[in-house]
């Protein structure tokens, strides 16, 4: 799995929704192929472009909270949150090309 | 240069890697970034390949080909393949991050992706009810009410899958029968939580930011109808995924790489192709590996030819 931090439904508020900085959260799962295929990826960006973008990940079986809260259907789900709004959704593991494009107005 | 350049790593690509480093040509094998080990990565229980009496999950049987083809020195590469140049002696390869590989002989086995319904709100909804893995997204929909729209093996797989944590699943197929395997489609007539929706495709899908239900059309007298769901499986079948080659590869009527008979051999030298995107029809795990051998044993026969044409040219040369 990606070496992002675990934030879990205690810490999201304090984690997430409450921080200064714009933030990644990879919705993921151990059972997901594709959440695996896409963790390394995330690492290469959260290292690249760390200072921009911080990358977090939740493992939905274990937080269904805030799972349920955020409507997530389909993962890896990453959303991106700034001041505590969910301003970018994107569905299903992407080769990095794609993703950095995706996320081009955050890094 | 190299010897062989494999595209895919799927069933097909890893058996012909395995073959191909046995045949001590130390292949390069591109897998892809995020769909490495192809297909089969997002399945569960793969129940018909051989050896396997008790099964065996789809991913696992995937780590063990790929370790079975590294074993022999087959070199993987996690990377996207973005284009390629196959006429020509020097076939050359390029990646989205490690570059350019040349290599004298290339094998496709690129597979097939998920076919779409093509409908407008399919994509809106993607992600929001609207999935293609069952196996990823199944989880989100314990105790809900949910359709799978497809009438093959792998509609019966998801249906039956699904059950385990939907309360209801329709099952809306366009005709009145099934092509799926009489297993598949037995499991799934036993199955008490999954209701047949004969005769029925569907039009349209309803919701504002979740899918709420599905129009569906009638396909003997045309009515339309409404049905109340909060997620939508779709498993109408696949498409060869042949972007890559188009305008360099024959391509048959179906859409697949075209090849000469029972062989791998497209209509350019040294270029080969193997699994589903060459077959229309049977598309298992096991004919992709079986497709996958003939294509590595074609490319080592290719390559010895080509190896004894030089060494007799330059005996050509040193004799006169």
């Amino acid at each position: 799995m990606s070496n992002a931090k675990a934030v879990s439904d205690a810490s999201f508020e304090a984690d997430v929704i409450n921080s200064e900085k714009t933030i990644l959260v990879d919705f993921w799962a151990e059972w997901c192929g594709p959440c695996r295929a896409v963790a390394p990826i995330l690492d290469q960006i959260a290292a690249e472009h760390g200072d921009k973008l911080e990358i977090v990940k939740l493992n939905v079986d274990d937080n269904p909270q805030t799972a349920m809260k955020y409507q997530i259907t389909s993962i890896p789900a990453l959303k991106v949150y700034k001041g505590g709004e969910v301003v970018k959704t994107i569905i299903g593991a992407k080769p990095k090309a794609a993703l950095e494009a995706d996320l081009a107005a955050f890094i | 240069m190299r010897e062989i350049i494999i595209i895919g790593s799927g069933p097909a690509g890893f058996t012909a890697a395995i073959y191909a480093a046995r045949a001590g040509l130390k292949p390069l094998l591109l897998a892809s970034s995020v769909e490495a080990g192809g297909e089969l990565m997002n399945t569960t229980e793969v129940e018909n390949f051989p050896g396997f009496p008790e099964g065996i999950q789809g991913p696992e049987l995937m780590l063990k080909l790929q370790e079975q083809a590294e074993k022999f020195g087959t070199e993987v590469v996690l990377d996207d393949v973005t284009a390629v140049h196959l006429a020509g002696d020097v076939k050359s390869v390029e990646t989205g991050y490690s570059g350019t590989f040349e290599a004298r002989s290339v094998i496709f086995a690129t597979g097939s992706a998920y076919r779409k319904l093509g409908l407008h709100d399919e994509e809106r909804l993607s992600g929001r009810g609207v999935s293609w893995c069952a196996t990823c997204d199944g989880f989100f929909f314990k105790t809900k009410t949910i359709a799978v729209v497809g009438g093959g093996d792998s509609a019966m797989e998801e249906a039956t899958f699904l059950t385990r944590f939907a309360e209801k699943v329709y099952l809306v197929h366009r005709k009145d029968s099934l092509r799926a395997s009489k297993i598949m489609q037995e499991r799934a007539f036993a199955n008490d939580k999954i209701e047949f929706v004969w005769n029925s495709e569907v039009v349209g899908i309803q919701g504002e930011n979740a899918v709420e239900g599905l129009q569906l059309r009638n396909t003997v007298d045309g009515s339309t109808s409404q049905l109340p769901v909060q997620g939508l499986f779709v498993a109408i079948g696949n498409d060869p995924r042949v972007h890559l080659v188009h305008g360099q590869l024959d391509l048959t009527a179906e859409g697949t790489i075209a090849v000469e008979g029972r062989s791998s051999m497209t209509n350019l030298p040294g270029v080969f192709a193997a699994g589903d995107v060459i077959d229309p029809h049977y598309r298992q795990a096991v004919t992709a590996a079986a497709s996958g051998t003939v294509a590595a044993l074609d490319a080592e026969a290719f390559l010895a030819a080509l190896d004894q044409a030089e060494a007799e040219a330059s005996d050509l040369v040193t004799a006169s």
